[in-house]
This record gives structure tokens, sequence and C-alpha cells, in this order.
């Protein structure tokens, strides 16, 4: 039937970040990525993880290269870190924050990317309000654009979720032994999908979402979950405890009555965290709320991972970024060689142990 | 000018015939079927041998953008679109720039279309002055002009006491009332069918209870004030079991569903592909087997175009910010052919939810080709396959997601009042 | 196509070339030598040319895959050893360590490397083998032995027990 196809300015996501033979090319989801990428991701940020205890923090993977953080919505953390991430990798940092200048004159989505495009960047990373922003730019942007997502409205947040799994892997090992459970507001957390989807892939044992019924879609089961609406119940026998931020206008929409309420039946103090197994992690993607998500002495107490994860994000991001690039340029050069149908000399670049010695 | 079609396949679903019969016209209107009249010496003759041959279209609810802003399409570019389409009726929806809740916008759209003479146009007025819902437009005035209905499109009206004062209103002139049933405050940001997949793409989830609620709301104040009623682009299984439950209670209620909802289900927005992104949203496969069931039924007598053009430039966006909407007047009658071609419909069928049953929904003179009916026309070729293109559409609308693929059934010519007002070169 | 049949026994080599070590540092004068090894073969005969040489500072091993210019084309190796330099570098005489020279791409992204912890006095590059196939101008100062190739063959040091030279062919 001719009129099912799709044709659009987007293509399917869950293709456009890959290149032809699987490698990442942009990061935009973690949904439709394989087992083995994933723990390529996290493999490749082992190395930057263990390269920050070295004197030189700095290697020329992107030197040369433009990254280009476009954040349409304002984060100051998450747009650090990118930017940390770049300049220890060598890359030209630029620093665009169109949340206060470009959207506010009225200029469109695609007179920005023109412009910036002009510039001769080598990758945008993109934080932005709509759900699928990135999908669109990466389907919109020439070809040897590399597209990181810093997160997407209520859709994703792939980097985020990636150095959650590091954190869960470098503390916990083994996934398919563990029980992870998600706490607080999923309806509205881009990092919870992220999270779920990397957790399924990676096998573990069991997701668990709790919150109550106003932030908590049944929709999400479909994703790979059990739903919870009691902390009890949710965190019993978990290994794993991940807390959301809890943004104050949800007391506005009428999805909670109050602040103290959700503090009382879903803040992790220490009492209900003994409902989790005694050597139980305590995570948040941060900045936290202390006294309506978490208890201080939660947050700060030995089981809490909450300042491990954000050493870790930087080699997330450094590993996320040197892949990409690599995987874009894989693509450039497959293109020219079709195009040119060259025969292909390079028989000896297979290997990493075997090059070029 | 006189003319004779012969040749053809004659369908016309109002007087139950398919046959091959010639059709023989003068002075705008319908002279005879079959025969030609003794002495009636016609200045053109179509020899319409593989063509079917139909009364024009009527669509209900397409958007012909004027007034407004002339970039997304014009009278002149639409009503084109609509000819190229089958379409020799308009109903165009109120919701142009400013709003047809006036007798001086029906003026001026109907002066237009008059220099234009292509596809006729009969605007579906405002409920409410400015669709604000708080103030009853000048209905009596608005048909006194020409609107052959009123409608508050999706715009919300709060209270329930000034729907009823409107619904009241309209009753008092024995003037049709088109609803888009749809609860704003549910539906709130969203854009998307609630569910799995407009969870997992984060996009903002509208329930199909939204629509219920809606649906429900106005059917009992339909019910209190006898007020007839067309409900449009209905999208969910459960609006059809309501509408089919009030036809049977003897409600004086029609409806019907765009070619859209007929086709496509929300699976077509997994990857964000805006052209996809239309109101209501695509809804499950539940619902589109539903909708489908319910055209077969005749619960839903009438196929909309849904017909809402935009420039390029609207599509491109990420999803939500996207404008919703997708061009499809000159598609309609191909897609409505795959429903043909996958047994669903008999292509006389088809036929009458495209004249027959919207000229009964809004009570038009139209739709039929009784001797004596205007002679609005529509010839068209159901195997020919052609291809959609920017070049191959009238429309000033960039937004059909079947730009580029070949589609099956076009329309040759299409005559209103007995000119020929379309011919495909 | 020239079959070599036998390899040379490395452990022979390692000791002629510590020879060749010991007497290139007494004729350049160069005191307080740093030696550093490139993994991983680099750093295994590095680590036996620090005992054969009685050499009594740690040793530095550099894993280089950070500064390769080819891991746009061939990816990033996930598993990369941290590199060590457990002393400062600067104005230092370096004896850079690797079991093979063959392009010269890896020793010129290992100068690339030790360049970024500082500036050293001078870099000594000794080899265990001199191959074929060279695409930068980099020579070592001291090798073993020079060995030819046919086109399509490598040589690999297995290790880090038992060292020995395995031939490989891509053909």
């Amino acid at each position: 039937m001719t009129s099912t196809t799709n044709t659009g300015p987007v293509s399917d996501p869950r293709h456009v970040q890959l290149t032809e033979d699987g490698k990442l090319r942009h990061f935009l989801t973690i949904g439709g990525l394989t087992k083995e990428v994933l723990e390529e991701i996290l493999d490749t940020a082992d190395s930057f993880v263990n390269m920050g205890e070295q004197s030189v923090k700095k290697v020329p993977l992107l030197r040369g290269k433009t990254v280009v953080n476009l954040f349409f919505e304002n984060s100051t953390r998450t747009r650090s870190t990118f930017e940390l991430a770049a300049q220890r990798l060598s890359a030209d940092v630029l620093n665009l924050d169109i949340s206060k200048s470009a959207t506010a004159k009225g200029e469109t989505l695609m007179d920005t990317l023109q412009n910036l495009e002009a510039m001769g960047s080598d990758m945008f990373v993109i934080r932005h309000a709509d759900s699928g922003a990135q999908h669109f730019i990466a389907s919109q942007v020439a070809p040897n654009v590399a597209i990181i997502n810093a997160g997407d409205g209520r859709h994703a947040h792939p980097t985020q979720a990636m150095l959650d799994m590091y954190t869960i892997r470098k503390h916990k090992g083994d996934f398919s032994k563990l029980k992870v459970a998600i706490v607080g507001d999923i309806l509205h957390s881009r990092v919870a999908r992220s999270q779920v989807q990397a957790l399924n892939i990676l096998g573990a044992e069991e997701v668990r979402l709790i919150g109550p019924k106003t932030l908590l879609p049944e929709t999400l089961k479909g994703l790979g979950a059990k739903l919870y609406t009691r902390m009890e119940d949710g965190l019993k026998d978990v290994d794993v405890v991940i807390m959301l931020r809890l943004q104050k206008e949800r007391m506005d929409g009428a999805l909670l009555p109050s602040e103290g309420e959700f503090y009382r039946l879903y803040g992790l103090t220490t009492e209900k965290l003994n409902y989790a197994r005694p050597d139980a992690i305590v995570m948040h993607p941060g900045p936290i709320n202390r006294g309506v998500e978490i208890e201080s002495a939660v947050a700060d107490g030995p089981q809490s991972l909450i300042l491990n994860q954000v050493s870790y994000g930087i080699a997330i991001r450094m590993a996320v970024m040197s892949m990409a690039v690599s995987g874009q340029t894989q693509q450039k050069a497959q293109l020219n060689q079709e195009q040119a149908q060259e025969p292909q000399d390079n028989q000896n670049a297979q290997t990493n142990e075997e090059t070029s010695r | 000018m006189k003319l004779t079609i012969c040749g053809g396949r004659l369908i016309d679903p109002a007087q139950q015939i398919d046959e091959q019969i010639d059709i023989h016209i003068a002075d705008g209107r319908v002279l005879a079927l079959g025969q030609a009249p003794a002495g009636f010496n016609p200045e053109r003759t179509i020899h319409a041998e593989g063509l079917v041959v139909t009364p024009g279209f009527i669509d209900i609810g397409a958007h012909l953008r004027e007034p407004g802003p002339s970039y997304k399409g014009n009278l002149r570019s639409e009503t084109k679109a609509a000819l190229a389409g089958g379409y020799t009726t308009i109903c165009c929806r109120p919701d142009t720039s400013p709003c047809i809740d006036s007798s001086a916008v029906v003026q001026q759209i109907q002066d237009k279309v008059e220099l234009l003479s292509q596809a006729k146009v009969m605007p579906i007025g405002a409920l409410t002055q400015g669709l604000k819902g708080t103030h009853l437009s000048n209905m009596a005035g608005l048909q006194h002009t020409g609107c052959v209905a009123v409608s508050n499109m999706r715009q919300p009206i709060e209270s329930s006491l000034v729907l009823r004062r409107c619904l009241e209103y309209a009753s008092t002139f024995d003037l049709q009332v088109v609803f888009y049933p749809e609860d704003h405050w549910l539906k709130a940001d969203g854009c998307a069918n609630e569910g799995a997949l407009a969870s997992r793409l984060g996009l903002g989830g509208i329930p199909a209870s939204a629509e219920a609620i809606g649906l429900s709301r106005v059917l009992h104040l339909i019910e209190t004030t006898g007020v007839k009623a067309h409900f449009g682009m209905l999208s969910t299984a459960r609006a059809v079991e309501m509408v089919s439950n009030a036809q049977k209670r003897g409600l004086p209620v029609t409806a019907d569903v765009d070619i859209a909802h007929l086709i496509y289900t929300e699976a077509e927005i997994d990857g964000y592909n805006s052209q996809f992104y239309v109101e209501p949203p695509l809804r499950s496969a539940t619902d589109r087997d539903a909708l489908r069931q319910g055209v077969k039924d005749g619960v839903l007598s009438v196929i909309s175009s849904a017909h809402l053009p935009h420039e390029e430039a609207a599509k491109m966006a990420p999803f939500a910010a996207a404008e919703p909407g997708m061009a499809t007047l000159e598609t309609t009658l191909s897609q409505g052919l795959v429903l043909v071609e996958e047994g669903l419909l008999t292509l006389p069928q088809l036929i009458e939810r495209l004249t027959d049953g919207p000229a009964k929904a809004l009570g038009l003179s139209v739709g039929g080709l009784s001797v004596g009916q205007p002679a609005d026309l529509c010839l068209f070729d159901a195997g020919i396959e052609w291809q959609v293109t920017h070049d191959s559409l009238f429309t000033a609308g960039e937004n059909t997601p079947l730009m580029g693929q070949s589609v099956k059934g076009q329309v040759q010519f299409a005559i209103v009042d007995g000119e020929v007002a379309f011919e495909r070169a | 196509m020239t079959q070599i049949t036998t390899l040379p026994e490395v452990e022979q080599l390692i000791a002629q070339l510590a020879d060749q070590l010991k007497q290139y540092i007494s004729d350049k004068q160069l005191d307080h030598i740093a030696m550093v090894g490139i993994h991983s073969g680099g750093v295994w005969i590095a680590e036996r040319l620090h005992q054969l040489l009685q050499h009594d500072e740690a040793l530095g091993a550099l894993d280089i895959s950070f500064y390769r210019d080819d891991y746009t084309r061939v990816g990033l190796n996930p598993n990369v050893k941290p590199s060590n330099l457990p002393f400062a570098t600067e104005d230092r005489h370096i004896v850079l360590v690797d079991d093979v020279v063959m392009s010269g791409r890896t020793i010129r992204a290992a100068m690339n490397e030790l360049f970024d912890y500082g500036r050293p006095a001078s870099i000594t590059l000794v080899t265990l083998l001199d191959l074929p196939g060279r695409e930068l101008p980099i020579q070592p100062d001291l090798c073993a032995q020079t060995l030819n190739l046919a086109p399509g063959e490598r040589i690999k040091l297995t290790g880090p027990e038992n060292m020995a030279l395995e031939l490989q062919s891509s053909e």
C-alpha cells in the first residue's frame, strides 16, 4: 500500500543515529541501540576515567574539531560537563545560549542551524525543550555534523542515563543480577525514560518505577518497567535506588498537593532506604532538592554515589563525542569511497592492535 | 453551455445509479440521463470511456486559508486544488484570520469565489464571536449571507450555559452546528495519542477520553435543544459508538471521519515525522478499525478531507513545535480508492461518503445528479497512477506525507454548474 | 615472495639491544635516563632492558590510543590503559622503547604524548626490530635487527611471559 510509507523531514530514529555498519554517528536516544554499543560507550568511558588520574588530562582526539554547545534550555551544569569533555578531547568549543538570544528575536530553529553550519561546526551538543528536536536537527544538518542529545523535552537524556549506567556497573557489576528502582516524577523525566531503556538493553533483572499515579504514567510499562505506588513495595530488595529531581512547578498543575506530602510518601529517608538491600547504592542526577526528594543524611551518606556520578559524567561525554566523530568520519569515508568506486587498498587498517606500528 | 458526457460509468449514490449512462447538461443543470432529449445539440461532448462519472465531491471542514496569511494558500489555489481533487463544493471552516463570524467576511469570500469560478464555497460560520466561546455570533445574518452551518472548531466554550444558548439560538433558524468534540483541558498541551508510543517519544498525550467527554457534553445539549448536529473528524472507537447510539435513539446527528484517520495510525509518528502531526491526533489501530467499520456501516456517513494546507516551513520544526494538519484535497480520492481496493467499501459507497453523505448531513441541494439538480460533476480515472509532487499539486500546501510517492486514481474533469471548471492537461 | 623461515629469538635480541643501549648511553654521555615503553610490546621489552641495565628509576608506560591519527577511521579501542609516567619528563633524556617500528605513526603519537607531559632534553628511540613500510621520517637510534617482510606480512610480539615473535600474513 502506497499510503503508509513514511516520507517527511525525519526518518526513523532507530537508524538515524547509526552508520551502516552499526557505529554511533549521532547520539540521540538509547532506544534502538544494542547492548554492544552501550558497552562500548561504557568501556571507552573507562579509559577516560583512568586518564583523569594522570597529570595530562587532555588528549588530541578531537584536535581541530569545533564543538558547538547549543542550549535552547538553560543548564549550566550539563553544559559545563560537555564543555570540559570537549576541551579534554582538544576540540574548540563554542557555547551558545540560544534560550536568551535567537528565539527571542523570532529566529526559527532552522535559521539558527543554517547560521551555525556556515561556521563549519563538526558537532552540535543540543538541549531543547521539544521532544524529538534533536532527531529533527539530525535529519536537517549536513551529513558530517554529529549531533549529541543533551536532553530533549520529556523524551531522552542519553548521556545522563549512560553515566548512571557507568556508575551502576562500576559499583555493582553485572546488570543481570540487579533490581533497580527509579523514584519520583517519572512523567516529566527524560532521564527516567533513557534509564529504563538502558537498563533493559543492558539486561537488568528488574526495573521499577515508583511514584504517585499523577507522575507515573501507566503507558511507561511499554518500555519495560514495573510500576509501584508505594515505596515499601517498590524499594523492597532493590540494589540501586535512583531518585529524580522534583520540579517546584509540579505543585501548580494539580499533580501534587504539597512538597511536604511528597516527601513524606516518596522522599528517600534512611528509614525508607532500609526496604532496599543493605548494600544498595543511591543515585540522583542532580541538582538535589534536600528535604523534597531526598534526606540530607542519605544524600551525603555512605550509600550515596551522587558525587561520583558527576565525575563520571565527563568521561561518558568524552566517550560519546569521540565515538560519534569517529563514526561520522567512517561514514563519510565510506560514502566517498562508494562515490569514487575505488578499490579498497586499506586492508591493514583493520584492528587497533595491528594498525600502523 | 450544453454538454454531454457519454460513455462513462455513472455512479450517483443518491439515485442508486451505477451503470454506463450518458448525461446531458444545459443551463447549468442536469437535463437528462440516458437518451438525449429530442433536438438536444451539445456544444461539447466529453467522451468518458474508462472514467467514473460522479456528482462533484463535497467537503466539510477544509481550510481555504482566506482571509489569512497567503503563504499558506488562498481561495484561488485551494479551490483549484479542490477541483483537481474532484470537489465541486467546499464547506470551509471558519477559523480563518479574521474568522468567519460576520456577514462581511462571508461576503468577501463569496465575491472572490464568484470571480474565480472554480469550486463552490459554502462557508461554515463561527458559532461564537471571534470563536472565543463567550458571545453568540450573528448566526441569522451568517445564514442569510450563505453559511450552511456554524461551528466553534476546536476552540473551547467553557460555560455549558453559553454552549446551550448557542445551540438554542442556532436551532431557532434550523441552522446546522458542526462540532469537533474535544475536551480542551484534557487535551492540554498534547500533540499525540496518549499511550505507550507518545510516552516513549516524550510527546504530550491526548487521551481518547478527551474526545468522548467533549462529545458526551454536546450530545446531552443536542438532546435538550433539538439542534441538528454534525460531528467532524472523529478519531476514536468510543466516539463512533457514542454517535451510533445517539443515532439509534433518534437524535438528528451525522458524523464524519477524515481520510488520514482511516489510513494511518499513531505508529506513523514514531520518528517524529511532523507530516503526521494532525488534530485530532492519529490514534491506535483499534480506533482506526472502528472508524473504518463506522464508515462501512454508515454511522459515519461522510469522509472528509480535513485539508489544512501549510507552507514547508510550518513542518520544519520539532514535532510538537510544528503546525498540525495535512494538505489532502488532491489525494483523498486516491486514498479512498485504497479502501475500495482493500474491500472495506464498494466504489459506490466511497462516492456516497464523498457526495450524498455530506449533502444530506448539511442539507445541501448539491451532491446528486437527478434531473434539475445543479450539474456539478467529477470525472476520474480510477486506475491511473500518478506521482504526488510539488508540481503535480495545485494546493499551496506542501504538507502531505505522500509527497514524492506514487498513488492511484486521478480526477480528469470537474464540472461546476454545467461548465468545465477543471480539465487535466 | 621471500619467506622468512625462522624468526630471531627475542631474549637474544633483547640482550643484544641492552648491550647496544649501554654503549650508546656511555658514548653520548646521557646521564640520568628515563625509560618509557609503548603499550603493550614496548613495555615488556622496556621491562627486560630495565632489568638488564639495572636501571633503578621506575619505568614509564605510554598508551598512545588517544593520540593515534587513524582513530577516526578505525575507531577507538575501548580498553585503553592509562599512560603512566612516574617521573617528570622535563629536561630528561628519554629512552623510548617499542617492539617494532614500521610505519612510524605509533612513534609519532608517542612523541606527541610525551611532549604533552613536558619538554624532554632528548628522546632516543630503541626498537627490537626495524621493519619496512615507513610512512614518516622516523628511524630508530638503536635496533637489534632489521627484517625484510613481504607485502601484507607483519610481525607481532607475543608475551609478556616467554616472549616470541610471530609472523602474520594478511594474504
